[in-house]
């Protein structure tokens, strides 16, 4: 049997789509029994040579996991698609820009000032910045630039499968070695612009019962409550879970332990903005058996307890989102 | 979009606001029709789009406003209490502010949306909210249409 050639490139990931893959445990074996790694730097070891030394269209398969954070990550994201015959963006980053597209938020557009001159923890008298280029006793050392924007995998190539979740989660990673399984033995493939997981919304999977009404009265952290019911859903006790607007196919991993999804695995095909959709879903069911007894300051301190609704909501679709592409720079 | 001297000295930067305004077709609409009846006169700045009820605004059709060109979106409803379907505008209050403030972290100036109530006698305070709006946005420069609304990749 031939094996398939799989590439694992990365850009601005923190490698745990890498340690996902791992996670896997003994079922790697069935990995390896169909796949030959041409490419993994994160677990092998592998120079970025090593991928351009591959003929073009030679790798079966290249997975693609982190977000275009710098113009490196937008290099090996271009030389991954020259190589690979099948392009696969692999966890929240790399389909959605993730958590590193926070920082395309306006105000953070001088990234470099407050992470290296004005947090409070820098001790930089010289003003430092890391720099391109610079020359250390007559050798010229680089670095790859910071691009703009951190974005997703499509906003720089063509991308054939997604595979959401921060990191993507085993039963996905299963679907996916099925899938090569698959192309191995009969050579067919899902239709392109797959998304590899479920298709409903979280709430569908999740193993919670849900009260003919679902009302709270004020949003709270898992913390805030005494005692969490742990077979109540979790909206229907005031924690905040993105499930009704989340895609499924995590099997309700964190709501299982009473914390609210966080929306990694982004929204489902019929929604494009997932916070937006979330927020109109969220407010629409506050108090709503007596929601006329409400004033404007006390539904106002209700708001007041989601400080950050930016981060709440688009923690890891922020990149693709609309509102990122209301504004680059912040009104005074 | 040129200024002239004149209005670049009294600090208008956007001679020409384009506000979208949602108004509900029960209170709010039927307020901006008595403002027309009685022939009171308001800029001509706001483009109204009626809805039944100030519950059928998705927080996407603000972002979309702004995506698409204005400058301001301002929404109007019914009173507290006054909602002909009962509670419609209580619904929109708690989206439409989570929605502001979400716009207010994204770098919009909180003056460019807002969220009032007119009920159908209150005409002048139709003319009031319009002009009052206008006359903010018109301080402010265009939002879409000075090249550096959308498109952040340049």
């Amino acid at each position: 049997m031939n094996k398939l050639k799989v590439a694992v490139a990365l850009g601005a990931t923190c490698a745990g789509c890498d340690v996902a893959i791992l996670d896997l445990n003994e079922k790697i074996l069935d990995v390896i029994e169909i796949v030959d790694f041409v490419f993994w730097p994160t677990a092998m070891d592998f120079k970025l040579e090593d991928l351009k030394a591959l003929k073009d269209g030679e790798v079966d398969v290249g997975l693609y996991h982190g977000a275009i954070g710098t113009e490196e990550d937008e290099e090996i994201a271009k030389i991954l698609r020259k190589k690979s015959k099948v392009v696969v963006a692999f966890g929240a980053c790399a389909n959605f820009g993730g958590i590193p597209s926070l920082t395309n938020m306006p105000y953070e557009s001088k990234i470099f000032d407050v992470v290296y001159k004005e947090s409070p923890s820098t001790s930089n008298p010289e003003g430092t910045v890391p720099l391109k280029e610079t020359e250390v006793e007559g050798t010229k050392l680089t670095l790859p630039g910071i691009r703009k924007r951190a974005d997703s995998l499509n906003s720089v190539i063509d991308v054939d499968y997604y595979v959401p979740g921060c990191p993507p989660m085993v039963p996905l990673i299963e679907q996916v070695v099925d899938i090569l399984r698959v192309f191995v033995e009969k050579g067919t493939l899902p239709p392109k612009g797959a998304v590899i997981a479920g298709q409903d919304t979280l709430c569908k999977e999740c193993g919670r019962t849900k009260p003919e009404t679902i009302s709270y009265t004020e949003f709270l952290s898992p913390q805030e409550v005494k005692e969490i019911d742990p077979d109540l859903c979790l909206l229907s006790q005031g924690i905040l879970c993105l499930g009704p607007a989340t895609r499924s196919g995590c099997g309700g991993l964190c709501t299982s332990m009473n914390v609210g999804c966080r929306g990694c695995l982004g929204p489902t095909d019929k929604v494009d903005d997932h916070g937006l959709k979330m927020i109109s879903a969220l407010t629409s069911l506050l108090d709503v058996e007596h929601e006329e007894e409400y004033t404007e300051e006390e539904l106002d301190k209700l708001i007041e307890k989601i400080p950050d609704p930016l981060g709440t909501f688009y923690r890891f679709t922020y990149g693709v989102s609309m509102i990122s592409k209301l504004h680059p720079d912040m009104e005074e | 979009m040129s200024t002239s001297k004149q209005e670049q000295e009294s600090g208008i930067k956007n001679p020409d606001p384009k506000i979208v305004l949602f108004l509900c077709r029960w209170c709010s609409g039927k307020g901006a029709d008595l403002a027309g009846t009685s022939r009171l006169s308001y800029p001509p700045n706001v483009l109204p789009i009626m809805v039944n009820c100030t519950s059928r605004i998705d927080p996407r059709f603000v972002v979309e406003a702004f995506l698409d060109g204005a400058d301001g979106v301002l929404v109007t409803g019914c009173h507290f209490g006054d909602c002909h379907y009962k509670t419609g505008n209580y619904k929109a209050y708690r989206r439409l502010s989570l929605v502001a403030k979400l716009l207010k972290q994204v770098g919009v100036n909180p003056k460019r949306f807002r969220l009032t109530w007119i009920s159908a006698t209150e005409a002048a305070k139709f003319v009031e909210v319009t002009t009052e709006m206008v006359n903010d946005l018109k301080k402010l420069p265009p939002y879409w249409r000075n090249g550096n609304g959308g498109n952040t990749n340049e």
